[in-house]
């Protein structure tokens, strides 16, 4: 859904969310969160309908007008390019040492705020990996779309209906055995818990960073309700001032 | 539209419901801070708490539960944190403190008494969280729940403190209106009411509560008429001024309370909503006096 949100969309980062009322009345009665999953001058939102908020918001047509706050919460942290690569720009070159390499993982609807990241990592020139993972293959998305963004983008599907069979850490193992290893690889995931705490595991064996965005349900999305809390090693966090974005170093899974 | 509690002075009688505020700086890009009549801080309490085991919040029909379970992180951090942010504010500031026993709640008031932006404190005694914690009241209950130890609670914090108190009431009693005297002859500046209501949810799938704390209180425009009425009952029998809370989302419930004796209301989770609704409903109370040629907030009540 494209939301005429131009504000938003001028200073919002891959990563962050909106609050949305979803409807005027007191049906459903808290607003709801949502990754901002494009942005181009408006910006997007990707959803499942799986409530009463959602089937409202799916209800809604061109010109309604909704309620929405944000951008909220703190989002990815993009890998530094080094400068020279800034300035000469070229995709096509071969990667030095040292170079950043993002490795995008996305489960389900978890795609939903890393279409955002893959392309603003294409403007960057990070060589960026996407791996989708989903039950099956209806449930796949945005394939597309990370493919405009980034050269390699690998399917799986848990009953193996398209691209390779099993969970997308499987792919993962797969992928980190045959690609290059000569990059600071860092890691961005979303989706189901199972997953990013898979995934989480993973890097922290081969000392990838790992940033995770985490979905959480949420009252007021500005740190003051105190309800989408996060267990870390250093204490209690908010998923929704502190994330939803986290170091998964931090969590105490 | 000024009205007074105790000894502060609020240009307009909305005020920023505790717990449902942080400490203010979470509101300071969205909101006008100046147009609240003044802002309760989350619940403090002498030691940090972590809090209740996720999940804490749950919508229900109407109004939505919470069991946070008094997540703080101490009246020490508090002090060094907080207050140097609240400062700049220009807003009355109340802080809203809880604590295990009687001393917990003398040694905080005596603490906050000696700052100066401080205006007053709100007892915090009917959090239906924490039940059982420590406290000794008959049954594991609340000290809202029980006359005496509301009357020894609020005498401590008299004795140790000049600043306003306004003493924060719970619903879940059969007899709020006992409590209230209880509150007002112990010295409080006035009382709150009403916290939520505890209650509780259950996901049928799963057959488990909806709550990490298994129950929770209720808060939302739900509440709202049983607010209501107990203010208006509290409010014929005491005679310290009663703040009204419960529901409030738009002026419209706000003259209510009003109407119904509230002198000044707070407002809670709407502002999980709207983060501006606070300075909104100042507005619309002033609109209402102006439209119904009403000179004096104080005139404002029931024909």
């Amino acid at each position: 859904m494209a939301l005429d949100a131009p504000y938003i969309a001028r200073i919002a980062l891959p990563g962050q969310f909106v609050q949305i009322k979803c409807s005027d009345s007191l049906e459903p009665f808290l607003r709801r969160p949502f990754s901002i999953h494009r942005v181009n001058g408006n910006i997007e939102i990707l959803y499942e309908t799986v409530g009463r908020g959602t089937e409202i918001l799916s209800n809604k047509r061109e010109g309604d007008e909704v309620d929405i706050l944000g951008p909220l919460g703190n989002g990815f942290t993009l890998p530094r390019t080094p400068a020279f690569e800034r300035r000469t720009a070229n995709p096509g070159r071969r990667a030095t040492k040292a170079e950043p390499r993002a490795i995008i993982i996305a489960g389900g609807i978890g795609v939903a705020p890393l279409v955002y990241l893959a392309e603003e990592l294409a403007k960057k020139y990070i060589k960026t990996i996407v791996l989708i993972g989903a039950k099956t293959k209806d449930l796949i998305l945005c394939e597309k779309d990370f493919k405009k963004a980034a050269p390699e983008v690998y399917v799986s599907t848990d009953d193996g209906t398209y691209g390779s069979q099993g969970f997308v850490s499987k792919l993962f193992h797969k992928i980190l055995k045959t690609a290059e290893s000569r990059f600071n690889t860092v890691v961005y995931v979303c989706g189901p818990h199972g997953m990013l705490r898979c995934i989480a595991e993973i890097c922290e064996e081969r000392n990838f960073e790992c940033q995770v965005s985490l979905e959480e349900k949420m009252a007021c999305g500005i740190g003051a309700c105190l309800g989408c809390v996060v267990k870390t090693k250093t204490g209690n966090k908010l998923a929704c001032k502190d994330g939803p974005v986290f170091d998964s170093s931090k969590l105490l899974w | 539209m000024n009205v007074r509690i105790g000894k502060i002075k609020l240009k307009n009688p909305v005020m920023a419901a505790s717990g449902t505020f942080g400490y203010a700086q979470e509101f300071e890009k969205l909101v006008n801070l100046k147009g609240i009549g003044a802002i309760i801080t989350k619940t403090i309490t002498l030691n940090p708490r972590v809090g209740n085991p996720m999940p804490r919040i749950c919508e229900t029909a109407g109004g939505m539960l919470n069991a946070i379970g008094l997540q703080n992180e101490g009246v020490d951090n508090f002090i060094k944190e907080k207050i140097p942010y609240l400062s700049k504010i220009g807003t009355p500031i109340i802080v809203s403190i809880s604590g295990n026993n009687i001393d917990e709640f003398f040694i905080l008031a005596r603490r906050l008494d000696k700052i100066k932006l401080i205006s007053g404190l709100e007892l915090n005694i009917s959090c239906p969280n924490i039940r059982g914690e420590g406290w000794s009241v008959k049954g594991g209950g609340l000290v809202a729940q029980d006359s005496k130890a509301t009357y020894e609670v609020v005498k401590a914090v008299r004795k140790i403190t000049g600043k306003t108190i306004i003493t924060k009431l719970s619903p879940n009693v059969t007899d709020i209106i006992e409590i209230a005297k209880a509150s007002e002859n112990a010295g409080s500046d006035a009382v709150s009411l009403v916290n939520t209501f505890l209650g509780m949810a259950i996901d049928i799938d799963t057959r488990r509560s909806k709550l990490g704390n298994i129950t929770g209180g209720l808060s939302g425009p739900c509440i709202k008429p049983i607010a209501l009425r107990m203010v208006y009952e509290v409010s014929k029998n005491i005679d310290v001024p009663v703040i009204g809370v419960g529901g409030i989302m738009n002026a419209d419930d706000a003259i209510e309370f009003m109407l119904a004796g509230a002198v000044a209301v707070q407002v809670g989770t709407a502002n999980f909503i709207e983060p501006g609704v606070c300075g909104k409903i100042a507005k619309g109370i002033e609109n209402y006096l102006k439209k119904h040629k009403i000179d004096k907030i104080q005139d404002l009540g029931l024909t």
